[in-house]
């Protein structure tokens, strides 16, 4: 074993290291990885950020350069993101359209469409969303009714999306159809992108506990698209869709927050009863836990990013870190609050400990555990792809769609 | 960066694990489990030692084979697995290592090449019965180089030809602490009982016994902490060894297993179970593999590493262990399945160095004292 860098990716790291300390300040111990996400107002800054990033070549790190990446490896991707998160740094808007839907346009997508959107995406200049989830097709992503029909080279959409991340600020948007309601329902699904100013598309923001509005319903009515702007086969919309999401599992590694460092700070800056928190026997058992689970997700993904530059595909290990982070991120709120005993209840970003993190983390944390796969699909996934365990009995296994409506009566 | 172990250790990874499938199959730990009159498993032990297992990283001066700790973690998950009946834990990660750590030249002389080809067995005495052991209450003294006092539990006591032992040799502090070296021939001991008799264990009683002392006066405490930290280690190899182990026993029965028409594996309520089997376990493997390398390479932060790892694999192995009797239900409890081997295994190892509670507690309190360097 060898944890340090090869000497490539030590001047990679002092290079990425230096620019980010020319652009932005360090990040102290307790505070927020990012200037605080959910406020719209923020998107101007996001995208100024990523365009610089993008100028200075450190937008698609492991991208192809004709595509306006650098031609680097997963490798100096992952050492971008781990310096980037020792400054303090505009929120990121782009998980989605650079860690899900260029994959899915560089593998599906036209020349042309590549040369067009591509570069445009990694400069932050367009924000995609992705339109999967329905009220009726959540963790069930198959099951969603929303139709479309074809007419020569145009397609007429109609039906709803939900759970939309960044939908009301999109510029475009990558969506699964049911484009076949005879055959069984993984295999009457057509994929598209399209252009979110489009008319025929209407967009209602959701408030969430915590207040803010990340995510989306959209509404489509006779939405017209352009045969041209089909990824991968009509009926063959699954498979592109698996691409997308293949993507996510590896994307949604971003940093919980407040994660170890920061209980473990408010632990020993808070005085109670008997002296500093950190000095109680309960507290230390719990914080002992979570370094565990924290240190573990991390060396977890030190061993899929060496199977990576290896060439290997992420092995199987990689499925929990969202299992286990979601969780504890829930956890370690609550258990800060509760520190704080009766003052904990204030939400007060002037007044109150590292900036409200523990109570703004306490409302938004539930989301955490149901988006992007729910703990209880992901260990779904863990058992089956994973341990090889049989799946669930499926009652909707080699009937058509249209007659799943029946099963529900 | 590379964060796996090399392609050398990986074949030696698998031929151990063809091995010890071969070589100690549950049937030979259930002969162990079953006879009272076996400590440990004698052609197993003879067999490991032909394959120079136990001097695996001791120097070629002292007749081992000079690989690295790292080399050892590799041998030590495999061990663990196979829930191998032997004093080897006891042996090289703790005897042998204290003899490296802390041994005059003529001590290592003496010890080490016999310790590498398994023809000595050596073994380690710090606990005085129920409670934590601290320099407060230590109370095996020395003096005049004689020791007095009871030991007990001490793993392998009743088969170890020597052992390592902590005694008060000054004041009741941390400075007042000392290591000593006993031959066990003509020391009163006695096997005790314990919740896993494929290892055994017993009570030694010191009555001016002479001792020899492993390091210099009063730098036993020390001493003890840096030899804990490294077993640490290689016991939290064992453990994930025993936590994957019991986990692939689970799997294997849930998907055999058939009520209510099917597979117990194809309900959630254990599929569900057997993932968080699944996640606690590479949780602990992968902080295992960091105690690994640090230990090899004598990182900075070898404490805290040291600590994580025992910590998770602790609750590893534990939870996968009391989990896979539930799968198994019913049969789960009976003494003819072998689900009990490595419940009882899981709990002793995870007291053997100090529970868990202390563990967690050393953790935080290295975390601190790094964070306040």
């Amino acid at each position: 074993m060898d944890f340090n860098d090869t000497t490539s990716e030590a001047e990679f790291r002092v290079e990425a290291r230096d620019w980010l300390a020319s652009q932005v300040p360090k990040r102290e111990p307790g505070q927020a990885y990012a200037v605080r996400r959910g406020d719209d107002a923020l998107l101007p800054l996001a995208k100024e950020w990523q365009a610089k990033k993008f100028e200075a070549n450190f937008a698609g790190i492991n991208l192809p350069k004709e595509y306006g990446g650098r031609g680097d490896t997963r490798v100096e991707q992952i050492i971008f993101a781990q310096e980037e998160a020792n400054f303090v740094t505009p929120p990121t808007v782009f998980g989605i359209s650079h860690g899900m839907v260029v994959p899915t346009l560089l593998a599906y997508a036209t020349e042309e469409q590549k040369q067009r959107y591509v570069p445009a995406t990694l400069r932050g200049d367009e924000v995609w969303c992705q339109l999967f989830s329905e009220p009726a097709g959540g963790s069930d992503l198959a099951g969603l009714r929303t139709r479309s029909e074809r007419d020569g080279d145009e397609w007429t959409v109609n039906g709803q999306k939900i759970w939309t991340s960044g939908g009301h600020y999109a510029d475009l948007g990558v969506l699964v159809t049911r484009s076949d309601a005879g055959v069984e329902k993984h295999k009457g699904l057509t994929y598209f992108f399209i252009d979110m100013k489009s008319p025929g598309i209407e967009v209602r923001q959701i408030k969430q506990i915590s207040g803010a509005s990340h995510f989306n319903e959209v509404f489509f009515t006779d939405l017209k698209i352009p045969d041209s702007q089909r990824l991968g086969k009509e009926g063959e919309g699954w498979r592109v869709a698996i691409t997308t999401l293949m993507n996510e599992r590896v994307e949604t590694g971003v940093r919980p927050a407040p994660d170890f460092d920061d209980i473990f700070a408010l632990a020993r800056d808070l005085v109670l009863e008997d002296g500093p928190a950190i000095a109680d026997d309960a507290i230390r058992d719990q914080l002992a836990d979570w370094y565990v689970q924290t240190r573990g997700v991390q060396l977890t993904r030190m061993r899929t990013m060496t199977a990576m530059s290896r060439g290997q595909q992420p092995g199987p290990e990689n499925s929990i870190a969202k299992v286990v982070n979601s969780s504890k991120r829930q956890r370690i709120a609550q258990f800060g609050m509760d520190l704080m005993d009766m003052g904990g209840i204030v939400r007060d970003r002037a007044s109150m400990p590292m900036e409200s993190l523990f109570q703004d983390a306490m409302l938004d944390s539930p989301g955490n555990r149901i988006a992007a796969g729910t703990d209880e699909i992901l260990r779904n996934v863990i058992g089956e792809r994973v341990l090889g365990l049989p799946r669930e009995v499926r009652v909707d296994k080699d009937k058509p769609f249209a007659d799943l409506a029946a099963l529900e009566k | 960066m590379n964060f796996d172990f090399s392609d050398d250790q990986r074949m030696l990874r698998d031929q151990a694990q063809k091995f010890l499938t071969d070589q100690s199959p549950p049937r030979v730990v259930r002969d162990v489990l079953e006879d009272s009159a076996k400590a440990y498993d004698e052609k197993l032990w003879g067999e490991m030692a032909a394959l120079g297992w136990m001097g695996t990283a001791i120097p070629e001066e002292y007749g081992g084979a000079g690989l690295c700790p790292e080399d050892l973690c590799v041998l030590a998950e495999e061990l663990g697995r196979s829930l191998a009946p032997t004093p080897f834990s006891s042996s090289v990660y703790l005897a042998t290592e204290a003899l490296l750590l802390a041994g005059s030249e003529d001590q290592k002389q003496k010890y080490l090449p016999d310790l590498a080809m398994g023809e000595t067995i050596g073994c380690f005495a710090l606990a005085e019965g129920v409670g934590v052991p601290t320099p407060k209450n230590i109370s095996v003294t020395a003096s005049n180089g004689a020791l007095s006092g009871v030991k007990e539990p001490v793993a392998d006591g009743d088969v170890a030809n020597f052992v390592v032992v902590l005694a008060r040799s000054g004041a009741a502090d941390e400075r007042g602490m000392s290591l000593y070296l006993v031959d066990l021939d003509g020391v009163d001991r006695e096997s005790v009982e314990t919740i896993d008799p494929t290892r055994s264990h017993a009570r030694l009683t010191f009555n001016g016994t002479s001792a020899e002392l492993l390091g210099a006066e009063g730098e036993g405490w020390d001493l003890v902490q840096k030899i804990i930290d490294r077993a640490a280690v290689y016991f939290a190899f064992e453990q994930v060894g025993g936590a994957q182990a019991s986990l692939d026993m689970a799997v294997d029965y849930a998907k055999n297993r058939f009520a209510f028409g099917r597979p117990i594996g194809s309900y959630q309520a254990i599929k569900h179970k057997l993932a968080d089997m699944y996640i606690a376990t590479e949780l602990a493997r992968s902080n295992a593999y960091y105690g690994a390398w640090a230990i090899t390479t004598g990182a900075p932060d070898v404490s805290v590493a040291a600590a994580a790892a025992r910590v998770a694999a602790s609750e590893a192995f534990n939870h996968a262990a009391r989990e896979n009797i539930q799968t198994h239900g019913g049969m789960g409890f009976t003494w003819e399945f072998d689900c009990h081997m490595y419940y009882r295994r899981a709990k002793i190892l995870s007291l053997n160095l100090g529970g868990e509670r202390r563990w967690k507690d050393r953790l935080i309190s290295q975390l601190e004292a790094r964070n306040a360097a």
